[in-house]
């Protein structure tokens, strides 16, 4: 598959490295291994590093939103960092930046959410 | 023999609606476009609006049933790169309100309903013509600056 999924926990952070292609054929995988994580681990807040991913169409967007929906009904917060500009403009035209912020990085992204949290 | 400014030149492909095939019809597309010599920007814009027109005919027009069959007809006209892309599925009733964005029949598989509104924005024209019953078909057309900046 043409999609690879890393994970990393910072205390109640879940840290998520998407590289590759995210599109309708690797969405489900995506999901679930979220999902998974968030219920297992404590997580409270999610952050998505897309410093690799390459490409990514609305059903990126969908897999965002859904996630963004389950961490804010757990009470957290969520934040994408590192967008590369094809991935960039889509989540701009969806207007995502409406609902949650955008870091440089993983470290700003970290300290951002800690402050708010 | 010598390239021209109108040259006209087509492609097309038929392929099972299976979701693997996504990623295959975007770099087909854009590897027939690369003669056109595209910007990053450009290549990107259209790999993602074969995307979303292709993610549609099998999810929407087919029901994720693999046996249906999506069509791309691409083709180049100087600068100008046209794109055909449907499906024999089940059409679309309310032509209006599945244009409108965020709108999608699909919520529970979390679709975001942009599809639609990214290729109209993404491209110069945008034109769906569709039967209920019968199937749907999306024009596009974007015209390539990095060959026009090119005959300057
Ligand atoms: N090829 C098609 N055949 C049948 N119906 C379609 C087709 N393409 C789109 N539609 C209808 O138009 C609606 C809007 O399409 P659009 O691509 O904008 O959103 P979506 O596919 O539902 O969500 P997203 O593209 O964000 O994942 C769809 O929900 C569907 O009802
Ligand atoms: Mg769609």
């Amino acid at each position: 598959m043409n999609l690879h999924v890393d994970m990393e926990h910072h205390r109640h952070v879940l840290i998520v490295r998407l590289s590759g292609e995210l599109d309708h054929h690797t969405a489900d995988s995506v999901r679930l291994q979220l999902d998974e994580a968030i219920q297992r681990r404590q997580t409270e807040h999610l952050v998505l590093s897309l410093k690799d991913l390459e490409f990514m169409d609305s059903s990126g967007l969908g897999v965002i939103l859904g996630r963004y929906k389950f961490i804010k009904q757990k009470g957290g917060k969520m934040a994408v960092c590192d967008v590369k500009p094809q991935v960039y403009r889509l989540l701009e035209m969806s207007g995502l930046f409406k609902i949650m912020p955008i870091y440089e990085n993983e470290g700003t992204a970290l300290s951002g959410l800690e402050v708010v949290s | 023999m010598s390239e021209g400014k109108s040259q006209h030149n087509f492609m097309t492909l038929q392929f099972a609606a299976k979701s693997e095939n996504e990623s295959f019809a975007r770099v087909a597309v854009a590897a027939f476009i690369s003669q056109l010599d595209p910007t990053m920007d450009e290549l990107s814009d259209l790999k993602t609006v074969v995307s979303e027109a292709v993610t549609n005919c099998i999810i929407h027009g087919y029901d994720s049933n693999p046996e249906g069959i999506v069509k791309i007809e691409a083709s180049i006209d100087g600068d100008i790169i046209t794109l055909c892309i449907e499906d024999d599925g089940r059409g679309i009733e309310d032509l209006e309100m599945a244009k409108q964005p965020l709108y999608t029949s699909k919520p529970e598989l979390e679709r975001s309903g942009m599809g639609f509104t990214i290729m109209e924005n993404f491209m110069d024209e945008f034109e769906v013509v569709s039967q209920p019953g019968s199937g749907t078909s999306i024009k596009m057309k974007k015209r390539i600056e990095s060959k026009k900046a090119l005959y300057n």
